[in-house]
C-alpha cells in the first residue's frame, strides 16, 4: 500500500496546476459566460502533452499512466470544468477506443495527429431515443461495397462542430440485437454526408461544445470500421468503462475549487464581528466538504490504479469512483453556494458556475442511475 | 550549438519565513523550486533549441541530492542533459568557492556556444556567481540580458542589457557567458512527456574529486565571506503621490511639500 505519487505523477500535478492557474483559470469566468470554445488552450494543451497522457510515446502520447492522467483531469477541472471536458472526451472517448481497438493502419492514421492535439476528437453514441438505452441506436450503416453508408443522428456530442475525428456507433444488423448488431466507425469530420447539426445551449459547462451530428448518406471507407461487424457496443461500453475515471476526476477537481474558494472566503467575510471561519456551525459544514472530496479523490485514485495495473475490478470501481465524486461535486457546489450566502448566488463569485458544471458530472457518460446498476450487477451478479 | 544553462534550487521565497532570533531563513516545509532568473536563461537556450533543433541543452547544478528534482524539472522542460555537483565538501560555498565548483563543472562538460545563467537567485541575491564563471572561464560576459537574437552563422549574439534608466545594445562572439532576467522571456511549463522522460533519465552526481577541482578552493572553509546576519530590512516610509492639472501645478506642489519639510 503507497499513498505517495510518484515522480512522474507529482511533476504532472505540478504541471498541470501551473497550466490551470496560469492559462485557464483567467478566462473561465468568460468562457462560461460567452460558451466560447477555448481553442487558443486548447492548441497549447496539445502542445504540452496534455492531449494524450496515458498513451505510450511510440504513437505520439506522453507514455504516462492513468493515474497522471486523472490527476491532470482534476487541475484543469479545478479551474475550469468546460476545459477538461474537451480533454477527457478527446482522451478517453476518441483516443482510447482507437488505441485499445484500432488496427495498425488506423493507429497510424490517427494516433499521432490525436495525441498531439493537432487533431481533437469525439463520441458519438447517444441518439434522441438511444440515451441511458444504448441499445435502442436508429443510426444504421449499410454495406455498400468498398464503403459504408451512414444514416441517422447523434446528439448530445461533446467538442461536436470542433472535433476533426469521430468515434461514431451504428446499427449494422438489427436482427442481432444491441450486443453483436452495432458496429463502430471512425469518422472524419470531412466526410461526404457528414455535418453538424444544433448545438446545445447549456446549463453548465458552456463552454464546451455539444452538438447534434448528422448522417445523410455518409459515405464511411471500409477500413474505418473500428473493431469487428457487430463488434461496437463492446467498443462503446469499454470505451465508457474508462471514460469514467475521467468525469469522476473531474467531478474531484470541481469540488476541490470550490472548496478552495469557499475557505478563503469564510476567512475574509466577517458577520456578527467574526469571520465565518470562526463559526462551528460552518466550520462543520467545511469538515465534510473535505472529507467527502477526499474520500472520492482516493475512490478515483484507486480506480485509476486498477486500469493502470490491468485489473478486471476496474469496471465497478470506477462506477463507484463516478458514482460518489459526481453527487460530491453537487454536495460541495451547493454547500459553497450556501456559504457564500447571497454573493455565492451571484456571477461575481465563481461558486455559481461550478454548482452548474458539477451537476453534468451526474449526467453523462452514464447516469449515477447507471453507475447503480453496474455497482449492483457486480455485487448480485446480472 | 551546445549551450550549458546553470541553475539553482532555491526556497520558494513567496512562502518563506526568518526565524527573529537567529535571524537566518525557516527553510523547514517550503517548497524548493526552480529559480526564477534560471528559468529565464533555460528558456532562452531551449528558444534556441526550438529554432535550431541540433542544439544541445546541458544543465548543471551545485547543490543537495534533492536539487535532482530541479534538474529533473528542466529536463522535462527540455534540457537534453543534467548534472549535478553534490558533495558535502562543497557545502556552505559562498559565491567565490561556488564559481569555483560551476566552472570546473562546465569544463568537465566541455565544449560549449554559450553559458546562460539567472542574473541572481532569490536566495541570496549576489548575481556575483554568473559574472564570476565568465571571469573563472575566461570569457566575455553581458549581465542582465532582456533581449536576445542570434546571428545566422551562430557565431555572434546581440541582446539588450537592461539598465537602471535604459538598456544598452550589446554584440558579443560565442563563446560567451549572459546573464537572464525575467523580462527576457516567458518560461515553458514541463510538458507531459517531457515528464515521463525526465523521470527515466539518469543524471550523474560528481563529487569534488570528479569536478577534479582543487578542495581548497571549495566549501565554507574556503569562502571568504560568510553570512553574519540576515534580517528583514524595515520598510520605507509611504511614498506621496501629488495631483495636479498640468507640470506647472505639479511642481508648485511640490515645492511647497519639499519647502514645508525644509529639504529646500
Amino acid at each position: 500500500m503507497d499513498f505517495q505519487l510518484t515522480k512522474e505523477q507529482s511533476f504532472m500535478q505540478k504541471m498541470a496546476r501551473e497550466f490551470a492557474v496560469n492559462e485557464v483559470a483567467p478566462i473561465a469566468a468568460e468562457i462560461d459566460i460567452t460558451g466560447e470554445f477555448p481553442l487558443e488552450n486548447v492548441k497549447k494543451m496539445g502542445r504540452y502533452g496534455l492531449m494524450g497522457i496515458p498513451f505510450p510515446q511510440e504513437w505520439g502520447g506522453a507514455g504516462l499512466d492513468y493515474v497522471s492522467y486523472t490527476i491532470a483531469i482534476e487541475e484543469l477541472a479545478k479551474a475550469c470544468a468546460s476545459t477538461s471536458a474537451i480533454c477527457s472526451a478527446h482522451t478517453g472517448l476518441c483516443c482510447w477506443p482507437i488505441f485499445h481497438w484500432g488496427n495498425e493502419e488506423q493507429k497510424k492514421k490517427y494516433l499521432p495527429g490525436l495525441l498531439s492535439g493537432k487533431l481533437l476528437g469525439a463520441f458519438g453514441l447517444t441518439e434522441p431515443n438511444a440515451g441511458t438505452d444504448a441499445g435502442g441506436q436508429q443510426t444504421r450503416a449499410v454495406d455498400a461495397g468498398d464503403h459504408w453508408v451512414l444514416n441517422g443522428s447523434k446528439i448530445f456530442i461533446t467538442n461536436g462542430g470542433y472535433a476533426d475525428v469521430y468515434v461514431v456507433m451504428a446499427v449494422t444488423d438489427k436482427t442481432k440485437g444491441t450486443h453483436d448488431g452495432i458496429s463502430a466507425f471512425i469518422v472524419e469530420k470531412d466526410f461526404p454526408g457528414f455535418s453538424i447539426g444544433k448545438k446545445e445551449d447549456k446549463m453548465g459547462i458552456r463552454a464546451s461544445s455539444t452538438t447534434e451530428l448528422i448522417f445523410r448518406d455518409c459515405i464511411v471507407p471500409k477500413e474505418n470500421l473500428l473493431g469487428k461487424v457487430g463488434g461496437g457496443f463492446r467498443v462503446a461500453m469499454s470505451t465508457l468503462d474508462g471514460g469514467r475515471i475521467a468525469i469522476a476526476s473531474q467531478a474531484v477537481g470541481i469540488a476541490q475549487g470550490a472548496f478552495d474558494v469557499t475557505v478563503e472566503y469564510m476567512k475574509a467575510r466577517k458577520q456578527f464581528n467574526k469571520p465565518l471561519s470562526k463559526f462551528q456551525a460552518l466550520q462543520f459544514d467545511i469538515a465534510d466538504m473535505r472529507a467527502r472530496i477526499e474520500a472520492a479523490r482516493m475512490l478515483v485514485r484507486k480506480a485509476a490504479w486498477l486500469k493502470d495495473n490491468n485489473d478486471v475490478k476496474f469496471g465497478p470501481n470506477a462506477a463507484m469512483a463516478k458514482l460518489y465524486a459526481s453527487e460530491t461535486a453537487m454536495f460541495v457546489t451547493t454547500k459553497a453556494v450556501q456559504l457564500h450566502g447571497g454573493y455565492g448566488y451571484t456571477k461575481d463569485y465563481p461558486v455559481e458556475r461550478m454548482m452548474r458544471d458539477a451537476k453534468i458530472t451526474e449526467i453523462y457518460e452514464g447516469t449515477s442511475e447507471v453507475q447503480r446498476i453496474i455497482v449492483a450487477g457486480d455485487t448480485f451478479g446480472k | 550549438m551546445k549551450i550549458i544553462v546553470c541553475v539553482k534550487q532555491v526556497p520558494d521565497t513567496n512562502e518563506i519565513r526568518i526565524n527573529p532570533e537567529t535571524g537566518t531563513l525557516i527553510r523547514d516545509g517550503v517548497p524548493s523550486i526552480l529559480n526564477p532568473d534560471d528559468a529565464n536563461a533555460l528558456e532562452e537556450a531551449l528558444k534556441i533549441k526550438d529554432q535550431y533543433p541540433d542544439t544541445h541543452v546541458t544543465v548543471v547544478t551545485m547543490g543537495p541530492p534533492q536539487a535532482k528534482d530541479m534538474l529533473m524539472e528542466c529536463l522535462a522542460m527540455g534540457a537534453d542533459e543534467a548534472f549535478l555537483a553534490s558533495d558535502r565538501i562543497l557545502g556552505g560555498s559562498d559565491t567565490w568557492a561556488t564559481s569555483n565548483a560551476i566552472s570546473a563543472a562546465i569544463k568537465k562538460i566541455g565544449d560549449f556556444d554559450i553559458v546562460f545563467a539567472g542574473r541572481q537567485a532569490i536566495d541570496g541575491d549576489t548575481a556575483q556567481v554568473g559574472p564570476q564563471i565568465a571571469e573563472r572561464l575566461g570569457l566575455p560576459q553581458v549581465t542582465y540580458v532582456s533581449d536576445f537574437a542570434l546571428s545566422e552563422d551562430k557565431k555572434t549574439i546581440t541582446v539588450k542589457r537592461a539598465l537602471e534608466d535604459g538598456y544598452e545594445v550589446v554584440e558579443v562572439q560565442t563563446p560567451c557567458m549572459l546573464t537572464a532576467i525575467k523580462e527576457l522571456n516567458k518560461p515553458r511549463y514541463m510538458s507531459a512527456s517531457g515528464i515521463a522522460n525526465a523521470c527515466k533519465a539518469e543524471i550523474p552526481v560528481w563529487s569534488a574529486a570528479d569536478l577534479g577541482v582543487d578542495q581548497s578552493v571549495v566549501g565554507l572553509k574556503a569562502s571568504p565571506t560568510n553570512v553574519f546576519r540576515s534580517f528583514t530590512p524595515l520598510p520605507k516610509g509611504k511614498g506621496m503621490m501629488l495631483e495636479g492639472d498640468d507640470e506647472k501645478e505639479l511642481a508648485h506642489n511640490l515645492l511647497i511639500q519639499l519647502k514645508s519639510r525644509n529639504v529646500i
